[in-house]
């Protein structure tokens, strides 16, 4: 049976619906919903995996890399150990004690014959270096405050998780009317 | 790709700094040595970075200057008489006396989607820096 259409939706046929999917038909559609969110956590944890970083996926959020990503275009990260950190690459790190990551490029790097590296960051829009950006006292970053290396990127897809997080309505909006869509849809 | 440079450190707060001035002539091509921006080539973003090895560190790399080249920018450079953007500092007093100094050309192809690869231009230029300070130069 196709999905309800949006008339029918308001009309009280589909409420007659609802009421007459029986218990078992309910647990079935939920247990549908849970395999679906639990297949899209073992990808994501799968991608962590093989790529090495805790957060394979970001979302751009400052103009601060223009015009190469803008806000709201997606990044897809590596952070595997064997790749070492050059000049010119792209990385997303966080500064100690700050949640948000940011995606500025390596301006320069000094490392040591053991493979200890520290390294300073620029954003391609920005006039200075992100010195001024890092913790007090803290004058470089170093492997421990990388979450990745941007290895890819899609445009525009995650304005979607911008929006969400700066309009809670409409995320709420957003999660209800997928659940909704699950619920009711029968195959 | 050639460049030519005038140089001179000068400590500053225990680190050497160095002062470079350059030329490039360059044609950037594709991998498959074609004109760089087909149809999924939004930007190049270039630099120009000096790397090099030091008692205090087994490998340096400084980016000296950058410039992003856009759809429709002519990708050739013909540029005289440039100096760095960025100051070259030293973590330390390595840049003295030190003859290998090796410059490169690199870029970053920024596509409308897909990935980001890092490209290095071929061809190099070796900068030796003197075995002594300037102590004053109008720069």
């Amino acid at each position: 049976e196709p999905p309800p259409s949006v008339p029918a939706m308001l009309s009280l046929d589909f409420l007659d619906d609802v009421r007459r999917m029986n218990k078992r038909q309910l647990y079935y559609q939920v247990l549908n919903f849970g395999m679906i969110v639990s297949s899209a956590l073992m990808i994501w944890k799968g991608l962590m995996v093989v790529t090495g970083s805790e957060s394979p996926i970001v979302v751009v959020l400052s103009g601060s890399m223009e015009p190469a990503f803008h806000r709201g275009d997606l990044l897809f990260l590596t952070n595997r150990i064997e790749d070492p950190i050059r000049v010119g690459e792209i990385v997303v790190f966080r500064i100690e004690g700050r949640e948000i990551p940011i995606v500025h490029r390596v301006l320069k790097i000094h490392e040591k014959q053991n493979g200890d590296i520290k390294f300073l960051t620029k954003g391609d829009n920005n006039a200075v270096d992100d010195r001024g950006l890092y913790k007090r006292g803290q004058h470089w970053l170093e492997k421990k405050d990388v979450v990745g290396r941007a290895r890819g990127f899609v445009p525009y897809i995650g304005i979607v998780t911008i929006l969400m997080n700066d309009y809670p309505k409409f995320k709420y909006a957003v999660l209800f009317l997928l659940g909704l869509f699950v619920l009711v849809h029968r195959e | 790709l050639r460049k030519n440079v005038e140089d001179f450190t000068g400590p500053r707060e225990r680190s050497d700094l160095g002062f470079v001035t350059f030329d490039i002539t360059a044609d950037i091509l594709n991998g498959k040595n074609a004109f760089i921006f087909d149809w999924n080539v939004k930007q190049l973003f270039l630099y120009l970075s000096a790397e090099y090895s030091t008692k205090n560190n087994a490998l340096n790399q400084v980016v000296l200057w950058d410039k992003i080249m856009l759809r429709g920018d002519n990708p050739r450079l013909f540029l005289k008489d440039m100096k760095s953007k960025y100051f070259f500092f030293d973590d330390g007093n390595g840049l003295k006396g030190n003859r290998n100094v090796t410059l490169t050309l690199s870029w970053n192809v920024v596509p409308n989607a897909g990935i980001l690869p890092l490209v290095t231009g071929s061809g190099h230029v070796s900068v030796p820096f003197p075995d002594t300070y300037e102590t004053t130069k109008s720069y």
